[in-house]
């Protein structure tokens, strides 16, 4: 079970988190979807225990996160830095697994198993640069799953590949997430991925940044990408989400503050993560 | 169809290698001309200073390269004079090598060890480093210890320099996902820092060893030791002036040699770094 009490986060006198708290029972799968500058990477970060937050806790299982969390993963939007491009596939899957134990052999099986689960069966040998975007996503969710987290955090994990690809991925999180039953915090700016592989929507906005909503999605197991998104219940969520992020970008703000222009120097943390 | 395998060489086909091969052809034709002209206007000048380069060969030849096939071909001289220079060259850029790459991790690592220790660094860096012979004369024993400090000093500069930067500029998304999955400490260090700190490394080292042959032969020059330095002070002063451009020519060919295998070794090294930059 994961907590989130109280989470508050500035960078200088930028508040992007206040007063955020959350819940998220072991096995679920919640999507974190707002408008861009709205926390939701901070959130993330916050959980991972990259950054320490300002002010507000974040508990796991039990034990308050800091610094980073033993059973966790994290599956970032650029797969080309986040995977080493000195090793080969197989051995950056292998990397982290020397924590776990297990001879050289063993962690070699293990990653060799976690890529065939992801479909890059005998792609091991290969070098990431020598794959397509894809299927490189692919790799770092292999990586992530032969770490055998409890929790797998992924920001904006399908941002940088193309829509096919993307499609894809998705069904591949829910099928991760059908077969491990770990608890995944899926970051994204895309309101019908939101809907389509959570069960569970989280809308942020911001100025403040915090949760303006929280919607159960009970779409019918397993989804598909054609008929979950004709689904009724599917296209009335997605437009109380969408409606929910818009109004989360623009509205629920004191007039003066939304005169106000954005200052472009401040940090916010959208546009680090994408350089 | 979207997950298509991409393969680095794909790109650099035939038309490649041709362009690669005429520009190498080119480039030796002109070093052709330019010996032929020097051959030409060195025969008609007839100065004793000024040997043609066919004679220069004749005497590289003679002095160092007729020797026995059990002794690749090296004459008795060739040893007496190849072994002290290239020891001395060698274990200089080496220690200089891990002296340069361990300090520069601490410094690199530690931002504010660096900040302190930087503009002294600077400082010891500007001093040109042959200045330093007159006094390692005074304190050390003419030969080895003198050569190989007078090179270890002068060539570190660039791999401490170059690792500071490589280790300071590793990417934070790469250090990110080491600390995310518990890659600490040792692997930390020889998985995620050192490989990608490696490219500017390696540009060091590459610097380092052009300067580490100047070095050897000034301290040989100046030294009164032996080796190739010596042995072409030693031909100027007894007026053999074909033996002395037969050093030059010989140290211009080693300098070339060392740079070629250098870049080799740096290209298998380094092969994930040109192919992931180009299939970026």
């Amino acid at each position: 079970m994961l907590e989130i009490t109280d989470l508050t986060h500035s960078y200088g006198d930028h508040t992007v988190l206040e007063k955020t708290s959350l819940t998220v029972p072991d096995g679920e799968l919640v999507s974190i979807v707002g408008p861009s500058g709205c926390g939701k990477s901070t959130l993330l970060r916050c959980v991972a225990g990259l950054i320490s937050p300002v002010g507000g806790r974040v508990v796991l299982d039990g034990t308050p996160i800091d610094g980073v969390p033993d059973g966790l993963a994290v599956v970032f939007q650029d797969y080309s830095r986040s995977l080493l491009p000195w090793l080969t596939v197989r051995d950056n899957v292998a990397l982290p697994l020397r924590r776990r134990g297990g001879s050289k052999a063993e962690r070699r099986a293990a990653a060799e198993e976690a890529l065939s689960s992801v479909g890059l069966h005998g792609a091991g040998r290969r070098y990431p640069w020598q794959l397509s975007g894809g299927m490189q996503q692919r790799v770092a969710i292999a990586r992530a799953l032969a770490y055998r987290p409890s929790l797998l955090l992924m920001d904006e994990p399908f941002g940088s590949v193309d829509a096919q690809t993307r499609e894809d991925l998705e069904d591949l999180v829910l099928k991760v997430h059908r077969d491990e039953g770990m608890t995944i915090l899926l970051v994204t700016h895309d309101i019908d991925e939101s809907v389509y592989v959570g069960d569970r929507v989280v809308v942020l906005g911001r100025d403040p940044g915090g949760i303006r909503a929280e919607l159960e999605v009970k779409l019918p197991s397993p989804r598909d990408q054609i008929s979950t998104r004709a689904d009724p219940d599917f296209v009335r969520l997605r437009t109380e989400v969408s409606r929910l992020v818009r109004g989360a970008g623009a509205l629920e703000v004191p007039s003066e503050a939304a005169a106000e222009p954005q200052k472009e120097s401040e940090p916010r943390e959208e546009d680090t993560e994408e350089t | 169809m979207t997950d298509v395998l991409v393969d680095a060489p794909a790109e650099r086909g035939i038309g490649h290698a041709v362009r690669r091969g005429l520009s190498g052809v080119a480039q030796l034709w002109l070093l052709a001309v330019i010996v032929a002209v020097w051959e030409v206007w060195t025969r008609t000048a007839g100065s004793p200073s000024f040997p043609p380069p066919s004679q220069i060969l004749k005497e590289l030849w003679d002095l160092y390269f007729s020797g026995p096939a059990d002794h690749f071909f090296l004459t008795e001289q060739a040893r007496t004079d190849f072994a002290p220079s290239l020891k001395n060259l060698f274990t200089g850029w080496a220690l200089a090598g891990v002296a340069g790459v361990v300090l520069g991790l601490a410094i690199g690592r530690f931002r504010v060890a660096g900040l302190i220790v930087l503009p002294p660094l600077h400082f010891l860096r500007s001093i040109p480093p042959p200045t330093l012979i007159p006094f390692l004369l005074a304190v050390l024993d003419i030969g080895t210890p003198l050569q190989v400090t007078t090179i270890v000093f002068g060539v570190v500069w660039p791999v401490l320099l170059n690792t500071i930067d490589g280790v300071r500029s590793v990417d934070r998304l790469q250090l990110e996902t080491a600390r995310v999955f518990g890659i600490t400490g040792a692997r930390r260090l020889f998985r995620v820092v050192l490989p990608s700190a490696a490219p500017k490394i390696f540009a060091g080292l590459r610097v380092s060893l052009g300067f580490a042959l100047i070095l050897m032969v000034i301290s040989e020059l100046v030294g009164f030791g032996q080796g190739i330095g010596a042995h072409i002070i030693d031909a100027q002063h007894s007026f053999e002036m074909t033996q002395m451009w037969a050093g030059i020519v010989l140290l211009g060919i080693l300098g070339c040699l060392f740079n070629l295998v250098f870049h080799l070794v740096e290209r298998w090294a380094l092969a994930w770094h040109g192919a992931a930059r180009r299939n970026r």
